[in-house]
């Protein structure tokens, strides 16, 4: 019979299947924080479309009058939709999953599973969000006759990198606010700031040589950049050196992230 | 012996005390260490030489405990609050890793810590069923094949799509428990979870624990204050005490050890250090109360008290009383002196007092004890004593009903009319 051995080293080899078999667990706690959320809401469910519109209504507003966003291609409303859709993925990740296990703690003090799962399904919930973003981006798409080419097959790639990226800051972010619950204050800030550092109502070509490189360390900015490459059929060409940079930081952040997460994990319920 | 299903070898795990982590672990000390050791010679490594101060504040919970469990043994661990009981069940449930030892477990382990881990006011009761299910560790097919049982269990069936804070506790407490009751590992660990519930709810939660445990071979690690349960339960028992276990053995014989050792540390109560009300009478003080050797305080046992007094002088027409109030604050027994004697005369001195009850008739919980002296019914002195608790004994045979204050000795007979 398989034996289970519980000790105070790592258990590194059950870890991945523990994983798998809670794989449902996933789904689970997805859905209850989509269910949970239009609960008692008059407007209920309208809020998933309504939020997205409106962030891009006032988006498009400021980038053609404060950011100075001329209209070329593609019409301005669906360049913003566009980095709207990526940005909120992060953001929503980046804030929702740091706040999510003290937010489980007391299923974390009581019951045993991996806690990896937490942050997962708000990023999760995340992805629901931005599934119902995209097909508002669709729709303007329709209403502008606006038909992308064959570059949007790739759109798939720069979504997982943008998943990458947010499971990545996200999984750092839930690790480090259990211990250091000074990142409650720190991620509204970041979340601010990077709305400003991210090509949400400009387009980063506004960076130049070298300055594009060091900016493309926000992950979020290959992803943007790529997401516009595939869907508006090129119009805003790769810029290579930036999308290497932005991929080389998502990976290398998913990759600590899990290791931290990992290494911080099984003391979370003494912790928390 | 290798026939077993969970194997502990010395397991210790140590709590630090105060700061919930490890101290100097805040962001603020982090920095400030790192910023520090930029600037000094003097490494990190150092500083752990010179932070030696760290025993004082360490707790060990479990302190070098090891025991093995077979296969289908249904174990019930008691011991006092802080004995490292729930401990013992984290590291097994694996929600907090042990500090040194290990535990081998063969078979999948679910754990209820706790009813109703995981509900959401907000979701109606199915969907909760649904969630807590999933946090149990059960896959959504084996969900949808036990719900119309698992409603039925709880008798909730018209409420089915009602959010659960518009619950009873009662219906709350119900479908919680009715959701882990249909899990099917091959170890469950149950952990203080009937003290929730009404009584008839109980008896049937351990009708329920009792048909997993006997009919399909499941071993069961139960955790509980309610030696009636304890011993309805379970054939072997395990007994811990500040963080350490002799193991397993015969249930009747740990239970015993535990009532024993139950009252051990404030079976004596010291008077001159509790708070005494002030009279103008004081020519005497009550010194000391304590229960008898090998007496115990379980419900339906012999109970036999003693209370010391001083007299300053002497003192004429005396009456000691020992009061048993319950924690809501109700008098459920007095024992008078002069009830079962005369009124005493004392000189000078000091003197012991023995009350011996027959058969204790308080129900099991707990009760504040109030002592008194009255001299020519005036009061003399006067203080709460403490908090003593009540178990259930060895010849209890209707359990812990947890209500009707006294149960004493009477006859039943039945005519036909």
């Amino acid at each position: 019979m398989e034996e289970l051995i519980i000790s105070a080293e790592h258990e590194e080899k059950n870890y991945w299947k523990d994983l798998w078999s809670y794989r449902e667990l996933l789904y689970f706690l997805a859905w209850r924080d989509i269910l949970v959320r239009y609960k008692q809401t008059t407007v209920g469910v309208a809020w998933a479309v309504l939020r997205p519109v409106i962030t891009i209504a006032i988006g498009t507003l400021i980038a053609r009058k404060v950011a100075g966003l001329t209209q070329g291609a593609v019409p301005t409303v669906l360049l913003v939709g566009a980095g709207t859709l990526v940005w909120q993925l992060f953001a929503t990740s980046f804030a929702d999953a740091g706040n999510s296990l003290i937010a489980s703690s007391n299923l974390i003090s009581k019951i045993y599973f991996p806690r990896l799962l937490v942050p997962a399904s708000t990023l999760a919930v995340g992805f629901v969000d931005f599934l119902i973003s995209l097909a508002i981006l669709i729709a303007l798409m329709l209403w502008y006759q606006y038909i992308p080419d064959f570059r949007i097959l790739t759109l798939p790639l720069f979504i997982i990198l943008a998943l990458t990226a947010s499971l990545g800051a996200g999984l750092w972010l839930a690790a480090l606010t259990v211990k250091y619950r000074d990142f409650r204050f720190i991620v509204p800030f970041i979340v601010q700031i990077g709305l400003f550092i991210s090509p949400v109502w400009y387009t980063s070509d506004k960076f130049q040589g070298v300055w594009r490189v060091v900016y493309s360390l926000n992950p979020t900015v290959g992803a943007i950049d790529g997401f516009r490459w595939a869907v508006f059929r090129g119009s805003y060409p790769i810029f290579w050196p930036g999308l290497t940079v932005s991929l080389v930081t998502s990976v290398l952040l998913l990759i600590t992230a899990i290791l931290y997460f990992r290494k911080t994990e099984r003391s979370f319920a003494d912790m928390i | 012996m290798s026939d077993y299903c969970i194997s502990v070898e010395n397991l210790t795990k140590k709590y630090r005390l105060g700061q919930g982590g490890p101290s100097g672990d805040g962001l603020r000390h982090q920095l400030e260490r790192g910023v520090r050791s930029l600037f000094s010679r003097r490494s990190l490594a150092d500083e752990k030489v010179v932070a030696p101060k760290k025993d004082a504040n360490e707790f060990l919970a479990l302190n070098n405990v090891s025991f093995q469990i077979k296969p289908g043994e249904v174990l019930g661990i008691i011991g006092r609050n802080g004995a490292g009981k729930s401990t013992l069940l984290k590291i097994l449930s694996r929600i907090t890793p042990p500090t040194s030892g290990q535990i081998r477990v063969r078979g999948r382990i679910a754990s209820l810590l706790e009813v109703g881990t995981g509900f959401h006011p907000d979701l109606t009761g199915r969907e909760n069923i649904f969630l807590n299910g999933a946090i149990l560790g059960m896959t959504r097919s084996e969900i949808v094949r036990k719900l119309d049982e698992i409603v039925a269990f709880a008798e909730i069936e018209r409420f089915i799509d009602t959010p659960v804070k518009r619950y009873s506790s009662g219906m709350y407490v119900r479908l919680a428990f009715a959701v882990a009751a249909h899990l099917e590992p091959e170890i469950l660990i149950v952990d203080e979870v009937l003290a929730v519930g009404d009584a008839q709810f109980q008896k049937k939660c351990i009708g329920k624990m009792n048909e997993v445990a006997q009919s399909h071979g499941r071993t069961v690690l139960f955790v509980s204050h309610q030696m009636a349960a304890v011993r309805k339960l379970c054939h072997t028992g395990m007994l811990l005490t500040a963080g350490t276990t002799g193991g397993p053995g015969p249930v009747e014989d740990v239970i015993q050890a535990y009532l024993g050792h139950m009252t051990a540390s404030d079976r004596v109560i010291d008077l001159s250090k509790v708070r005494h009300d002030a009279y103008a009478l004081n020519t005497g003080r009550l010194e000391c109360l304590s229960l008898a050797e090998k007496c115990t305080l379980g419900y339906g046992e012999p109970l036999t008290l003693h209370l010391d007094v001083t007299c300053d002088t002497s003192i004429h027409d005396v009456i000691l009383g020992v009061a048993f109030d319950t924690s809501e604050g109700y008098r459920v027994m007095t024992l008078d002196s002069d009830v079962s004697g005369k009124s005493l005369d004392f000189a000078k001195g000091k003197y012991r007092v023995t009350f011996t009850v027959g058969r204790n008739p308080l129900s099991p919980g707990l009760y504040n004890i109030g002592c008194a002296m009255f001299s020519g019914g005036a009061i003399v002195d006067s203080c709460a004593a403490g908090v003593w608790e009540i178990v259930t004994g060895q010849s209890d045979v209707i359990s812990n009903r947890g209500f009707g204050g006294c149960r004493v000795d009477f006859e039943t007979k039945v005519v036909a009319l």
